[in-house]
Order: C-alpha cells, then sequence, then structure tokens
C-alpha cells in the first residue's frame, strides 16, 4: 500500500481534478537530487507535473499562479514516530487533531504508533486507524503495528497478516522487548516479510524507577536517573541479533554518543540497521529540566549538552538517519505531578520544522542535511514515494519561510494536548503552506483549508 | 520588635519559602544559625512561650509519616504563639500527584500562613508552593532536600566545635537517597567545612564525586581524622540484596562501631538525623556514647524551625 491509497479525503479547495497551479519564485530545496536553486513548480492533478529553474518566471498558460516569493519549496515532512490517543485515549489526540497539527507543522505525512488502547496488534486494528485516518484525517497517515502482542514483549503478532493489511513498520511503543528469545525470533520471523523493526532500546531494569538522565543534576534534584549504558546495551544486543538474523532494523530514537558509535559500527560492518533521533534530543538537554519542569520529561530521556552535539554530529555525517518529532500528547493532569510520577512525552508536530531551523541558524547543519533527514531518508526507511520533488511524484509539498521569527504560544497548538517544551520559545522559520497530494491543508496566515 | 528591627532581619533573609539550602550564602545560614542559637538557649528557660506567630496558622502537611520532625515542627510553631493543624495523607500510589494538587487547593482556601510538607517525591514541595499563596517550609521531598535538618545539624556542630570552618565531616551511609546528605553538603560547604561521603558503591549517586564532597567506598578512610561522623539511615527495604548483600555486611563495613570511630580524631563527635537502625548503621554503644550529639540534634531541632518560621513570619503580609 502506497503512501496516496490511504491520504485523506479533501473537499472544496486546493486543486481540483483538471486543473493546475504553478510555484513560482521559489527557492527549490530537495534533498534526493542534492538541489538547491532558484526555481518553479507544477502541480497537476495531485502530482509533480514539472519542476526546475526553467518555472522560476515562466508561468505555463492557463494555470494558477502562486508567487512563493523565494520562500523554499520543499517536499512535505515525512515524521515516523507520532504518539496519537486514538483509540483509547481521544482526551489526549485524534488522529483529526494531530493531522492538524502536522498540517500546520508541514508534515504531510504521519506514521502513528501502535500504543494505544486496544494495541494496534491486530489487522482489524490496522484497518480500523486507516479508516479513521481515510475519513478524518488531513495528511497522510500510516501506522505501525505492535511487534509483540499487547506491546508485552512476549508473544509475537502476526507481522506476516499486520503487514499485508498496511502495517508500514512494527514497533515495541515505548518499551523494549527485554526478552533476547523474542527479539530474535521477531527479527528472523519479520525478515521473511521483508517487514521493519523499529525498537525503542531502553534496558528495563537498569532504568527502572528512572525520570531523567543519570548524572550530576539527577544527583541533585534527587531523582533517580536513567543511564545511557540502559540505552546502549540493549542497542548493542539488537545489533548482535540483527548480525545474527539479517532483519531490518531500525533504533527508533538514540539520545547518546555512545549509542551513535554502536550504530556507526553497526553500519561499518554493512548490517541492516539504522537509527532515528527526536528533535528534543538534538535542540535542549537535560539542564532544560531545572526546577522540575515536568514538560521536559521525555524518554529517552534529555542527555547532556555533549550528548545533543553528538546527535547533531550523527546527523552531518549520516549515521543518524532520520528526525521524527516524537509527537507525545499528555493532557496537563497528568503532568502536574511531581517529576518522577509525571508522564514521559512532548507535543512537536508543529514546531518540528522550526526547531530543526534552529541548526540551520546556528550554523550547525546545512539545510539539505535537516531536510533529508526528514523527507527522503524516512521516504527510502519506510518504502514510500513521496519525500522528493521530482516529476509525476504525489504533489506533497510545502513551503515556508525559514527566516520569519516568531514566538511558541501552546494555546495556540493545533493539538489537542499542549505540553510543548518550547511554549514561550523564540523560533525562527514558518510554514507558509501546506499541500498534500496537491491539495491546499495548510495556509499561513488564515489556518487550515481543509 | 521594632519595625525598624524588622526590616533589617527581613534584608538578612528576604524569602517567602525555605524549599531548598542550594543558593543560600552564609551570612543567610549564619542568620538562621544565630537565630536558632538565642532560641535554644531560652527553649532552656521555664516561660519559653512568645507571641511573634500569635493569630497565624501553620499546617503540618505530612504525606509521609514522621513523629520526630513533625512534632518538632508543631513545638517550634507552638512556642512561637502559632495555632497549628497536623494533616497526614496517606496516599496510594495510583492518585499520589492528582491529591498532591487537589490537596493545595483545599488547603489554600483555608488561608493558612505557613504549611509544613513532607512528600516522597522528589520536588513534590516546590509543586505544591507554586500552588498557594502562604509560605512554604520543606521538611523532606524524596531524596532531594531536608532544609531544617541541614540547619539544625549545622548548629549542632557548631555548638559543640565552637566553629565549621576548616572542620572535616563524614558523612556516611545511603548517600543515594539521602536528602539529608544533599542538604548537609550544601550547607556545610557554605559554612567552609570539608566535606566527605563515604558508602559502597551502590547508595552513591551517578557523579557523586560532582556533589562537593571528597568520596570514599572504605570508611576507615573516610573517616581518618575527622571531626563529625554524621552516619545515615538506611531503609529496611533496601537492606537485603537488592543495594547490600545483607545487614550484616553492611554493619561490617559501613556500620559505625568503636574500631572504625577510633580512626577519626579523638574528640570526634557522632551525629545520625534519626531514626537509628541500632547494629545496621551504628553500634547500639557508639549511638550512647558520650561523644554522641545525636539527642543535641533533636533538641537543636525546635530552636533551628523556631529560627526558620521567625525569619519567615517577618516577610509575611501584614494582616
Amino acid at each position: 500500500m502506497n503512501a496516496a491509497t490511504i491520504s485523506a479525503k479533501r473537499t472544496g479547495h486546493g486543486a481540483k481534478a483538471g486543473t493546475a497551479t504553478v510555484f513560482i519564485n521559489a527557492r527549490i530545496v530537495d534533498p534526493a537530487a542534492n538541489r538547491d536553486e532558484p526555481g518553479g513548480l507544477l502541480v497537476r492533478e495531485g502530482r509533480i507535473a514539472d519542476v526546475g529553474s526553467h518555472l522560476r518566471r515562466n508561468a505555463p498558460e492557463g494555470v494558477d499562479v502562486v508567487d512563493c516569493k523565494g520562500h523554499v519549496l520543499a517536499p512535505g515532512l515525512i515524521d515516523a514516530q507520532v504518539f496519537t490517543g486514538e483509540p483509547g485515549f481521544e482526551h489526549r489526540e485524534t488522529l483529526k487533531t494531530a493531522s492538524h497539527a502536522a498540517a500546520s507543522g508541514g508534515v504531510t505525512t504521519m506514521v502513528v504508533m501502535p500504543e494505544t488502547n486496544p494495541v494496534i496488534d491486530q489487522v482489524a486494528l490496522v484497518d480500523f486507524i486507516q479508516r479513521r485516518a481515510r475519513d478524518n484525517a488531513i495528511v497522510h497517515v500510516h501506522t505501525m503495528a505492535a511487534m509483540t502482542k499487547g506491546l508485552k514483549g512476549e508473544e509475537m503478532t502476526e507481522i506476516g497478516l499486520l503487514k499485508r493489511a498496511g502495517a508500514i513498520a512494527f514497533s515495541n511503543g515505548k518499551t523494549s522487548v527485554a526478552n533476547t528469545r523474542v527479539m530474535r525470533n521477531v527479527l528472523l520471523y519479520s525478515k521473511d516479510f521483508g517487514a521493519l523493526i523499529v525498537h525503542h532500546t531502553e534496558d528495563p531494569y537498569l532504568s527502572a524507577n528512572g525520570s531523567m538522565n543519570s548524572g550530576e543534576v539527577a544527583a541533585r534534584l534527587g531523582l533517580a536517573g536513567v543511564p545511557k549504558a540502559a540505552e546502549t546495551i540493549m542497542l548493542e544486543r539488537d545489533v548482535r541479533l540483527v548480525e545474527l538474523t539479517g532483519g531490518r532494523y531500525h533504533a527508533a530514537t538514540i539520545s547518546c554518543a555512545d549509542s551513535l558509535e554502536v550504530v556507526r559500527a553497526a553500519k561499518a560492518r554493512k548490517l541492516p540497521v539504522t537509527c532515528g533521533v527526536s528533535i528534543n534530543h538534538l535542540t535542549l538537554n537535560e539542564n532544560d529540566i531545572g526546577p522540575y519542569r515536568t514538560f521536559f520529561k521525555v524518554r529517552p530521556p534529555l542527555r547532556s549538552d555533549e550528548d545533543r552535539a553528538a546527535m547533531i554530529r550523527g546527523l552531518a555525517s549520516g549515521d543518524i538517519d532520520i528526525i521524527v518529532s516524537s509527537h507525545d500528547p499528555q493532557d496537563a493532569d497528568d503532568k502536574r505531578r511531581p517529576f518522577a510520577e509525571a508522564t514521559d512525552g512532548a507535543v512537536g508536530l508543529e514546531t518540528l520544522l522550526p526547531a530543526a531551523l534552529r541548526l540551520y541558524h546556528s550554523g550547525e547543519l546545512p539545510l539539505q542535511t535537516i531536510l533529508r533527514a526528514l523527507t527522503s531518508n524516512p521516504a527510502k526507511l519506510l518504502g514510500l514515494h513521496s519525500g522528493r520533488l521530482e516529476k509525476g511524484a504525489i504533489a506533497d509539498i510545502i513551503l515556508f519561510d525559514p527566516g520569519e521569527p516568531w514566538v511558541v504560544n501552546k494555546d495556540l497548538l493545533r493539538s489537542r494536548s499542549k505540553n510543548t517544551p518550547f511554549d514561550e520559545s523564540k523560533m525562527q522559520g514558518r510554514v507558509l503552506r501546506t499541500l498534500v497530494a496537491g491539495e491546499t491543508v495548510y495556509q499561513y496566515p488564515g489556518g487550515e483549508r481543509a | 520588635m521594632t519595625n525598624a528591627v524588622a526590616k533589617v532581619a527581613a534584608l538578612h533573609f528576604p524569602h517567602r519559602h525555605l524549599l531548598t539550602v542550594e543558593g543560600l550564602g552564609a551570612a543567610e545560614i549564619n542568620f538562621l544559625l544565630d537565630l536558632a542559637d538565642k532560641a535554644a538557649d531560652d527553649n532552656r528557660q521555664t516561660g519559653k512561650k512568645r507571641d511573634l506567630l500569635r493569630g497565624r496558622t501553620l499546617i503540618n502537611l505530612f504525606f509521609e509519616a514522621s513523629t520526630r520532625t513533625q512534632s518538632s515542627f508543631e513545638m517550634a510553631a507552638k512556642r512561637l504563639g502559632a495555632d497549628v493543624m497536623n494533616m497526614n495523607v496517606p496516599t496510594s500510589s495510583v492518585q499520589k500527584g492528582e491529591t498532591l494538587i487537589d490537596t493545595a487547593m483545599t488547603l489554600n482556601a483555608m488561608r493558612p500562613d505557613i504549611i509544613v510538607v513532607r512528600h516522597h517525591a522528589a520536588g513534590a514541595v516546590e509543586l505544591l508552593a507554586q500552588k498557594i499563596d502562604c509560605s512554604v517550609i520543606n521538611a523532606g521531598d524524596g531524596s532531594h532536600q531536608h532544609p531544617t535538618q541541614a540547619l539544625l545539624d549545622a548548629l549542632t556542630i557548631r555548638r559543640a566545635k565552637g566553629r565549621i570552618a576548616g572542620l572535616t565531616v563524614a558523612i556516611c551511609g545511603d548517600i543515594l537517597h539521602s536528602r539529608v546528605a544533599r542538604s548537609n553538603i550544601i550547607v556545610l560547604n557554605a559554612l567552609g567545612a570539608r566535606v566527605r561521603i563515604a558508602a559502597p558503591s551502590t547508595l552513591l549517586p551517578a557523579a557523586a564525586d560532582r556533589m562537593g564532597a571528597e568520596v570514599f567506598t572504605d570508611m576507615w578512610k573516610a573517616l581518618d581524622g575527622a571531626d563529625v561522623v554524621m552516619m545515615l539511615r538506611l531503609q529496611r527495604e533496601r537492606m537485603e540484596g537488592s543495594y547490600v548483600p545483607s545487614t550484616r555486611e553492611y554493619f561490617h563495613f559501613f556500620g559505625l562501631d568503636h574500631e572504625k570511630l577510633a580512626r577519626a580524631k579523638p574528640d570526634a563527635v557522632i551525629m545520625h538525623p534519626g531514626p537509628m537502625n541500632r547494629g545496621v548503621e551504628i553500634a547500639s554503644t557508639v549511638a550512647d556514647h558520650s561523644r554522641s550529639l545525636i539527642r543535641d540534634q533533636v533538641e537543636m531541632g525546635v530552636a533551628v524551625r523556631m529560627a526558620v518560621l521567625e525569619a519567615l513570619a517577618r516577610n509575611l503580609p501584614k494582616r
């Protein structure tokens, strides 16, 4: 099943069948083609009909014209780790509200996690997500399915049938499969179907009771820590299992320099191993927790600033493949608790791009590198045809002004939950328009149009 | 007290709450200790009662049972003439956080002047302080802070030794889980003492070497030439296998007995925040030693809490 088939139903606005729109006077940035140049792009019938510098000034006859005023036109973002509350926790987030948050953040494809109630571990539940997304979401939605029944880490799910039903990958949510034999069998069995295994790497025994990075800050605050070794030990185990089984493996979100070394070594040995990093671990560190600020409580925990710098180096070198928002809506009551008792997680769909652009403005990463980890790399990982500005590709496109300054106000977030660590933070860079399959689903100023 | 004197006092301790000893300067700590010193002397007289807090209400809000700290605060507040209400809130493991915020809101509506809070979670008292209008005193939050304990320990040492600067203080036992150790390290450093901590590695936090103390895993070495030996309580649930193999082994290596005590200076004093596990972290005869200050600590506890209440009361809004 490809991206187009679960795209949302949109009515009324944007390109209608047979009509075409040309975006002129743009800065075209397409990491898949190593393109960063002035130009234009023509959208016809939901697909990219033409792209290039010859369209910079010249609009073809009989099409709508959008002047991009030199702003960046890029592939829509693909976010491979989004938690919603549907089904089971709709008070936190639904597929609909998450998709509106996504659209305003420039995310045109979101991959939702199976950690719901019930857990997405059966074919009927994959169908449920696809149907709800089709009827309510304004961006493309794919679902990961659970790799073990009920995410309990004990029994394998029907990986073959789930994949056939449309599960894009397999996850164990925010917990690791601690049982090594089960993990080996998941990797072995999934290989027969070419299924991708996405694993949260955290040894549950070493991290038990821990609520932030182990170290000086945790010692001072009197909080039990999650050591980096909890992540690297699980990651190293998994790499050994990949070597043993040949299964396709993706470490969901690494958070420290030591993990980066493990992934680098695995890639050097040509193992089918990839990894991601959350936007939080690229832009925040453990000191941001300050006096027990629970909106900075995430999993894996925020690490030291040296680790954050290592994550940026990992993106620059290509050892880290993708950036995810790890959008994880939590309601205020679950966050307004003593730190150790507060829930983990931060919303991130709407701040993903501007937060990532901080690394561009600070000179730490080129724009192409950042966008590659948000577009073509996740597309490649997940087997999607989007994430590129190529003639004939589906027109999932964003237009953004990388320079526009603004301040995050959590009350203006479209997400149903407001647990952002970036509240009142200064951002530079704003999405001006989001197109999904050629239709405008978000426009600034003016909000969504779907 | 005249208004002018009150204003000077407010300048010496310009805080609404006492949530942590972090950030307190030597001058502020000494100001509290001087006040407490005087209170301690007054407490030994008849006619102890004063009326500084007359008409004020203090609530003892304890989410974690503690006979001695709670009664110490109650005694201190009553000696200053306050009305005291004790609230013990037993908490189920699931509802903890909600109870905290809800209780804070409820109590706030009763318009108390000072709330003394103990809670099992680090940061809980600070969270509560954000939700209420009156002064808040931290009487212990998880493994984080126990400010009045550190102040009463400092006062006890100062009265016994005549100074704190330059003394070597060895804090021994479960450093990892100890709010007493965390608070004491900060206060003793601020007053110029040399602090050592001693524990098996399983009971030391990560980055223990960056807490402002010299770290030892050999208690004999930690006690070498020490002026003060401060023992910590080992919680019962941590004794058997999870952090240390057995109480027998723990006592052998980290219990304070006469043999280890002999490594300290001949006039070294012995302290323990209580309640003690005799025969686990401290030998019974050492606890009752002529150089033991354990009972003085209890006495200074009331004096220090009076000083803290007095300092905060001076900053309370006039009614």
